[in-house]
């Protein structure tokens, strides 16, 4: 069986505190390597409702809900993930809900598994097509400052605001036996 | 079987402050001409995320009681959504499903549930607290007072009539639903 190796780095730590300080009370997600981290923080915490979801589109739906019952939600997916939620997408746009979503890049630099390059490549497109607007972090010191200003215009302008965490950032899948 | 337009009058009955969601076609249709509320989110499209709303609601607004109320085809779409609910366990949602068995939106083709796939069977599989089918309308009140006051999360399997009924067409802006909501919940 392949597992990936323990990923520690810090920049999950940044995006947990721009949740805490925009408060951000539920996180949607599907299960990742690169989220580990930042999924385990969100579900230490109790003032956040952290949500397992059988498939990326279904946090789609949690967002809107949370909005209408006056709490902000952010979500966590990979690359291919964003492909699931396109048609759901637009009830973000239609309604005018607030979103952000972190995307962890797959099928770019020193992508092991060609599996992931089509959707890893169309990624952002796909994103800005369906109305967001994309923000691409390559380095870990730039998370703090571009999350925090993503969670800003999201929440405070009903924007739907991606970020991509890009492959480099994150650091290549490490496949072990 | 069940008359769906006299079936979604009497869940809604001395509603009071029940957050409504309703999924796209015809489970809206039914939520409008029970009456306009503006605690009630008319879905017009995100088929197969309607529960999902739900559930953000409901977690959002634990002391509340949230309905959401769908056609067999939207559920469908979203049955992995069960499964995240059984996770969850909220207990202040309810689905009911206005189960026909067919496609209405689309020129009446059959669902799964045509075929015996058993919407109560997949929601106790996923660790739903009560999970039970209705084809009879003494049945409702019973139905309305899970709504209000049973341990959820709960999924209620409503066999309705194929009958066509005419369309009652709530507002459309997703942005004045939505806002209209948002205002109705925070000074209810």
């Amino acid at each position: 069986m392949h597992t990936p190796t323990d990923i520690k780095p810090s920049w999950p730590d940044a995006i947990y505190g721009q949740f805490r300080r925009v408060g951000v009370r539920q996180v949607g997600y599907v299960p990742d390597a690169g989220h580990s981290r930042l999924i385990q923080l969100c579900q230490t915490d109790n003032t956040i409702a952290d949500v397992v979801l059988t498939t990326e589109e279904e946090g789609v739906g949690l967002v809107a809900g949370a909005a209408l019952g006056g709490q902000r939600a952010a979500l966590l997916m990979q690359s291919s993930g964003v492909g699931n939620c396109i048609n759901m997408f637009s009830l973000l746009r239609n309604c005018g809900f607030g979103c952000v979503v972190l995307v962890t890049m797959r099928g770019e630099f020193g992508e092991f598994n060609p599996w992931q390059v089509p959707m890893g490549a169309i990624t952002d497109d796909v994103l800005k097509l369906a109305g967001f607007l994309t923000y691409r972090i390559d380095d870990a010191d730039a998370v703090d400052d571009i999350v925090g200003a993503g969670c800003d215009m999201a929440f405070d302008g009903n924007l739907q605001v991606a970020i991509l965490l890009s492959q480099r950032l994150i650091g290549r899948k490490q496949w072990t036996r | 079987m069940l008359d769906r337009r006299e079936l979604v009058r009497q869940l809604l009955i001395d509603r009071g402050d029940l957050l409504v969601v309703s999924g796209l076609g015809s489970a809206t249709y039914d939520t409008a001409a029970a009456g306009d509320h503006p605690l009630n989110f008319y879905l017009w499209g995100a088929m197969g995320g309607t529960a999902m709303i739900g559930l953000g609601l409901a977690l959002a607004q634990p002391e509340r009681r949230v309905a959401v109320l769908t056609g067999d085809g939207d559920m469908l779409m979203g049955l992995g959504s069960l499964a995240t609910i059984g996770v969850k366990q909220p207990n202040n949602l309810a689905i009911v499903v206005l189960d026909n068995a067919h496609y209405g939106e689309t020129g009446m083709q059959a669902s799964h549930t045509h075929s015996g796939i058993d919407l109560v069977a997949v929601a106790l599989a996923c660790r739903f607290k009560h999970a039970r089918a209705m084809s009879r309308i003494e049945e409702a009140a019973a139905v309305r007072k899970l709504l209000h006051t049973g341990e959820g999360p709960i999924l209620v399997n409503a066999r309705i009539s194929e009958e066509d009924v005419p369309r009652v067409l709530p507002i459309r802006d997703g942005h004045a639903i939505k806002q209209r909501f948002i205002e109705a919940v925070h000074s209810a």
